[in-house]
This record gives C-alpha cells, sequence and structure tokens, in this order.
C-alpha cells in the first residue's frame, strides 16, 4: 500500500491495523465488482444460447412460453417507440432548462435554488410513483378530458397508450438530461461567449450558434443516459402503456405496446413452467442488457471525449 | 463548485451585456426560456397533486366502505327518482342508459338479497376507510386477537396498512445494512487509497451496477440469489425479505458509492497532506481527517440510499414473496408499500376503495422520498459550500 504513495515523509514501519483496514476496504470493492460480474455472467452464459438472430428478429405467437417459436421483436420495438416518443419530449424542455440555468438565471437567487432544488428531488421520486402520476394525471384527467371533448364513446385517450407512457418516462429523466446538459454548458470556456457579444451578437444568437453548438456532445450524453435510464424502467409503464399481449405491432400513438422490460417480469412471474420458459427468460434478459449497457458505455465514452478535448483545448 | 462557477458565467454575461439594445425578440425568447425552465417546479406540484386528487376521498373521510345498508324494496322502484336507483345500484350514468327496465329489476332483487345477508354479518357495517381501521389493529370476527389485517379484495375489505409499511421497513433495513458498509468502504477505497489508474477504472465500472434495470436485478434474485441464500442460511420459504432486500442492495450501491464517492472527493487535498505530514499512514489520514470532514456527504450518501430503497419496486415485487402477513420477522415472506402498488393496481376498479388507498400509499411513499431527498441535497449543499470556504 505504501507503495502507491512515494512521498517521503510518510513513515516507513509497517502498520498492521492500517494495512488490515485498506485490505478491507479493497475487498469489499472486489465484493462489489465481483456482484456485477456475477451477473452479468450469469445472463450471458445462459442467455446466449437461445439469443440468436431468429429470436431477436421473431414475432412471438400466442404462446408466448413456447421455447421453439418465442420472438421478442415486438417488445423491441414497443420499447424503441416508447422510448424514442419520450425523447422528443424531454430533450427540448431538459435542453432549456438547463440554458437558463446556467446562462440566465441569476446566480445565489431562491429561485434558482428552488429549481434546482426541485431537479434533484425529481431525480429521487420512486418509478412506481410516476406510475401513479401517469394513471392519475396523463391517463384520467388529460386522456378522459380530450376524450370529452372529442365526444369519443369508446375511450381512445382515456387508457394506457404509447404517449402516455413515453410522457411519463420524460417527467421521470427530465433530471438526468439537465444534468448533463448543464455540465456541457459549463465546460464551455467564457472567452467563446465574450468573443461572440464583441462582434455583436445577441445573447441568444450566442446561444444558438455558439454555445449550443459546442454543447452538442454533452445534450447528446444526457439524452442517450435518459434512453438508457428508461429504456430498462418497468414500474412507470405497468399502468401507463405496458400490455401483457397483444396481436398486432401498435400503429398508434393511443395504441398499448408489449415491452422488453416487463415480459422479463411476465416470464420470470407468470411462466406455468418455469424449467421449461428459463432459456427465453435468460435470453430476452441478455436483449435487454445489451441494450441497456450498450446506451450507457456510449454514454460514458462520449462524455470522456468531451472532458478531454476541452482540456486540451483550453 | 457548481454555484461559483455559475457566478462566473452569470457575472460575464452581465458585464458584456451593458449598454445593448432591447430587442423584443430577445425578451420573448427570454421569458420562454424561463417559463420552461419552471417546468421541473411545476412537474413535482402536478405529481403530488394529482396522486393526492385520486387519494382525497380516504384523506378526507368522505369514503364508506361498509356493506350495509337499507334494502330498497323492488316495487317502489319507479317511485323513486333515476339518479337515487343509480346510486344506490352502483352502476356509471353509461351503464345506467344502456340498461331496460329487466335488467334493472333483476339487479333490485340481487341487491336486496345482499342487504338480507350482510344485516348477519356484523364486520360488513363498519367503513374500514377511516384511520382507526388503516393504522391500527381490531379484532375482525373470525380472529382470535386484534390484527393488522390487510385484505383489500376480501368479501369484507381490510384495508389496514401497517404489514405493508412494516414490509417496506423490513426489506430497507435488510438492503441498507447489506449495502451501506460495502459501499462506504469502496467510496473509501476508490477515493483515498487506489491509485488513480486503478480508481479511474473501478469507478464506472461500480456506477454500470446503476446501469442494470431493476427488472433484471428482480430476476437476478428470483432465479438465482433465491436458490443460493435458501441453501446458504437454510430458512422456510424461499422468497422473503431478506432475498428482497439483499437484491435491493444491489441497486442501493451504486447509489450510495457515488454519492460518498463525491463527498470524499470534495475535501480539499491540503487536509490529507496535512495528516500525511504529521506522519500518518494512508488509511489513519482517511479515516481520521477525510472521514470526518466530509461526514455529512456519506450521511446524505445513507438517506438518498433509504429513499432509493423504500421507493424501488420491481425488485420487492419479484424477489419478496408477497405474503399479506404482518410480520417483522426478515425471513418471512412479505408485501411491501411498493409491491401492493404495482401488484394490485392493475386489478382495482378505477375509484373505488382500493384504488384509493393504494394512491393514498403511494402519496405516503412520494412524501417520505421527497423528504428524504430534500434532506440529502440540503446537506450535500452545505457540505460542498462549507469545503470551499465559502460558510
Amino acid at each position: 500500500m505504501n507503495r502507491s504513495n512515494k512521498a517521503n515523509f510518510e513513515r516507513r514501519h509497517f502498520d498492521f491495523v492500517s494495512f488490515f483496514c485498506t485490505g478491507l476496504t479493497g475487498l469489499a470493492t472486489a465484493l462489489i465488482v465481483a456482484m456485477l460480474l456475477l451477473i452479468i455472467g450469469n445472463v450471458v452464459y445462459h442467455g446466449w444460447q437461445t439469443f440468436s438472430w431468429r429470436f431477436v428478429s421473431g414475432n412471438t405467437d400466442k404462446d408466448m412460453f413456447d421455447v421453439q417459436h418465442a420472438g421478442i421483436f415486438p417488445m423491441i420495438f414497443g420499447t424503441a417507440a416508447r422510448v424514442i416518443v419520450m425523447t422528443l419530449f424531454v430533450v427540448p424542455v431538459g435542453v432549456i432548462t438547463a440554458i437558463y440555468l446556467v446562462e440566465y438565471a441569476p446566480a445565489g437567487s431562491p429561485l434558482t435554488r428552488i429549481i434546482r432544488s426541485a431537479v434533484n428531488n425529481l431525480a429521487g421520486v420512486p418509478s412506481i410513483v410516476f406510475g401513479l402520476f401517469g394513471l392519475g394525471f396523463f391517463i384520467n384527467f388529460v386522456g378522459q378530458h380530450v376524450d370529452q371533448s372529442f365526444h369519443n364513446v369508446d375511450p381512445k385517450w382515456g387508457k394506457p397508450a404509447i404517449l402516455w407512457a413515453s410522457l411519463t418516462l420524460a417527467v421521470m429523466t427530465l433530471p438526468v438530461v439537465i444534468v448533463a446538459t448543464e455540465e456541457a454548458l459549463r465546460a464551455i470556456p467564457p472567452g467563446l461567449r465574450e468573443a461572440s457579444l464583441a462582434l455583436g451578437a445577441t445573447k441568444l444568437e450566442t446561444i444558438i450558434k455558439i454555445i449550443l453548438p459546442h454543447a452538442l456532445p454533452g445534450i447528446l450524453t444526457g439524452a442517450i443516459l435518459a434512453v438508457g435510464r428508461a429504456s430498462g424502467e418497468v414500474a412507470p409503464i405497468l399502468f401507463t402503456g405496458a400490455a401483457y399481449y397483444m396481436k398486432d405491432l401498435p400503429h398508434s400513438l393511443s395504441d398499448q405496446f408489449m415491452d422488453l422490460g416487463y415480459h422479463v417480469f411476465i416470464l420470470s412471474t407468470q411462466s406455468p413452467n418455469v424449467e421449461k420458459t428459463t432459456p427465453i427468460l435468460y435470453a430476452t434478459v441478455l436483449a435487454l442488457l445489451i441494450l441497456t449497457f450498450s446506451l450507457n458505455i456510449v454514454a460514458i465514452v462520449v462524455r470522456a471525449r468531451m472532458r478531454k478535448q476541452f482540456r486540451s483545448g483550453h | 463548485m457548481e454555484t461559483s462557477e455559475q457566478e462566473t458565467v452569470a457575472a460575464r454575461w452581465k458585464t458584456i451585456q451593458r449598454g445593448q439594445k432591447h430587442r423584443p425578440v430577445e425578451w420573448l425568447a427570454e421569458r420562454g426560456i424561463f417559463m420552461v425552465s419552471l417546468s421541473a417546479i411545476v412537474m413535482v406540484f402536478v405529481i403530488f397533486l394529482f396522486v393526492a386528487r385520486e387519494a382525497l376521498p380516504v384523506l378526507l373521510g368522505r369514503s364508506n366502505s361498509s356493506n350495509s345498508f337499507e334494502a330498497i324494496p323492488v316495487e317502489q322502484m319507479d317511485q323513486i327518482p333515476p339518479e337515487k336507483l343509480r346510486a344506490y345500484l352502483g352502476l356509471s350514468p353509461a351503464e345506467f342508459l344502456r340498461m331496460d327496465h329487466e335488467t334493472l329489476k333483476t339487479l333490485m332483487e340481487v341487491k336486496g338479497e345482499e342487504a338480507k345477508e350482510s344485516k348477519g354479518d356484523k364486520d360488513a357495517k363498519i367503513n374500514a376507510t377511516g384511520w382507526r381501521y388503516l393504522l391500527f389493529p381490531y379484532q375482525w370476527e373470525n380472529h382470535s386477537k386484534p390484527d393488522y389485517v390487510w385484505e383489500p379484495v376480501a368479501n369484507v375489505p381490510k384495508f389496514n396498512i401497517m404489514p405493508l409499511v412494516v414490509g417496506s421497513l423490513k426489506t430497507t433495513l435488510v438492503a441498507l445494512l447489506f449495502s451501506v458498509p460495502l459501499s462506504l468502504a469502496a467510496a473509501i477505497y476508490v477515493s483515498q487509497l487506489a491509485s488513480p489508474k486503478v480508481r479511474e477504472v473501478l469507478k464506472p465500472f461500480i456506477e454500470l451496477l446503476g446501469g442494470i434495470p431493476s427488472v433484471v436485478l428482480g430476476f437476478f434474485c428470483l432465479i438465482v440469489l433465491a436458490t443460493l441464500l435458501q441453501a446458504i442460511f437454510g430458512y422456510q420459504s424461499r422468497l422473503n425479505a431478506f432475498v428482497a432486500g439483499i437484491g435491493l442492495g444491489f441497486a442501493v450501491v451504486p447509489v450510495v458509492f457515488s454519492i460518498a464517492e463525491d463527498a470524499l472527493t470534495s475535501v480539499p487535498r491540503s487536509y490529507l497532506q496535512a495528516a500525511l505530514a504529521l506522519g500518518s499512514s494512508r488509511w489513519e489520514a482517511a479515516w481520521k481527517v477525510v472521514l470526518p470532514a466530509a461526514f455529512p456527504g456519506v450521511f446524505a450518501a445513507v438517506i438518498l440510499g433509504f429513499g432509493r430503497a423504500v421507493g424501488e419496486t420491481m425488485i420487492v415485487l419479484m424477489a419478496s414473496g408477497s405474503a399479506r402477513i404482518m410480520s417483522w420477522n426478515i425471513f418471512d415472506s412479505t408485501k411491501s408499500i411498493t409491491n401492493a402498488i404495482a401488484a394490485e393496481l392493475g386489478e382495482a376498479v378505477t375509484g373505488d376503495n382500493h384504488y384509493r388507498i393504494l394512491f393514498l400509499i403511494g402519496g405516503l411513499l412520494f412524501l417520505v422520498t421527497f423528504i428524504s431527498n430534500l434532506a440529502g441535497d440540503l446537506i450535500m449543499h452545505r457540505l460542498k459550500a462549507r469545503m470551499e470556504g465559502r460558510r
């Protein structure tokens, strides 16, 4: 342990307590890493045999527990659809909020403090509460009022739908986008702003033409992280849009959808024969993990590059 | 760090902007940006408002689950006003309009039978949605002693929320006992003791654990961990609060780790250097100097970890066993607040007592996490301000 710090003011004799405690904390770290590897290893080991192109691109029949014929394309489609619609809502709102917080907000004002606090708080609201909120607000309030004003006899919007699931997830992932964009805006050297203004551009022009293009990698990171977070969430969509089984792919925003994460839940809890369905279950989990991990890793790489670029450039 | 940078950016804008002409488009855009930036505040309010709105009748004591009523004789059916008849039969306006006279008559007869039956049952007269029945034990018929009972879909529904609250606390406690020591030790190691190279690899790696969807963790508990832990500890029911708690711990570790690591790193380097100069080892410096200095942040990490654990749904839903019993034993099969909402809301009829009470406990959950988040946020903010010597 002493090798790691070569400063010669450190005392030289061997200290058992320090050595032991350092080892203990190192062990704890190793244990966490081992847990992560255990989960990934277990899923990959059991999942890859069933995981095939046919499985990923195949449609599922009425019997979704059948190992030979099960496919997860409708679930991948549903998850992708809800996440894309979510991105359309959350990115503009998140980016504009971040712009306000960094470029406009008067520092130290109570309102700025409250906005910041609300963002942090929103990040900590349990996902099931978002589900309740989606049902209580989007479906039972907004949806039903839309139905009433269009005189729909059968509920079209006052029921679970892709749109409501996406909006619920957009509220949930708002802090992710705000925080990532804020970080990117802060990293832009103030000299750029000054130069632009000195050339006669207004503040708004500077933000649109100079600041935003420079913050693009950061905004992208935020969007990817939000997508990564949302694509694995099940609790918020339980009552706002996910369907147990659907014959056709959804073709409108008011349709329900099948979802990858929800399908994992169904396969692991509702299966009539656990032994038999375990292979499909593992393969579905593998697909979900590949999706969320690749998104997370891309976000980490983009962010690392962005940081390096700003560090070396200035 | 956040605020100081923000100050410089805002201050620079101000000095440059002086003397610019007033532009209406610019002004309008600024207003627009300001309005959008309020969305986070609005959303927190709307979440609270609409969860509370669905639970309001229970909160105000306007709901009634009592099943006992005076039957209206079938012969009087045509004399009472239609609106009253509709309410008596418990039909929606659309349903009521669709029914012909004969169907209504049959319904009246069924209702009369119900009334006759419920007369004999003492419990049926009780309004189980009153606070007294939601929170305190009550001796129901064929129970030998006063009990906390959550039986929302029984003949006589019972809505005591204490079994769920205890279930949530139990699983959360196991999760924190398992994950807090582990992640704090890892945070100390990664931020203070490991070499910079090891640190750069470990940090994103541990944070990747936070990227695992909770449904995958739930699946892992259900399929792998439950069997493994049962083989080690040899308890009775395979799925219980203990398994769910360990699974929750997996979800809490990245939260506590990254906040605690952040707090430990924000302690000025000079603290460490001073300790080393006085002859302490790296461990002693970390344990006796850096950790006490960062203590509020570590405390905040634990609070935020609690918020995460108590609100986590899928892991508890899949691994806790979902038995509706009141028990403090962690090896008993358990149902928690989040578990009850996720499992039962789909079957509850919109607007009935069960539905409203599920929203009520959801609101309770929101309140608890709201307070713990606020506290954690405040502590972290103070700590950072102090570390930068601004207070």
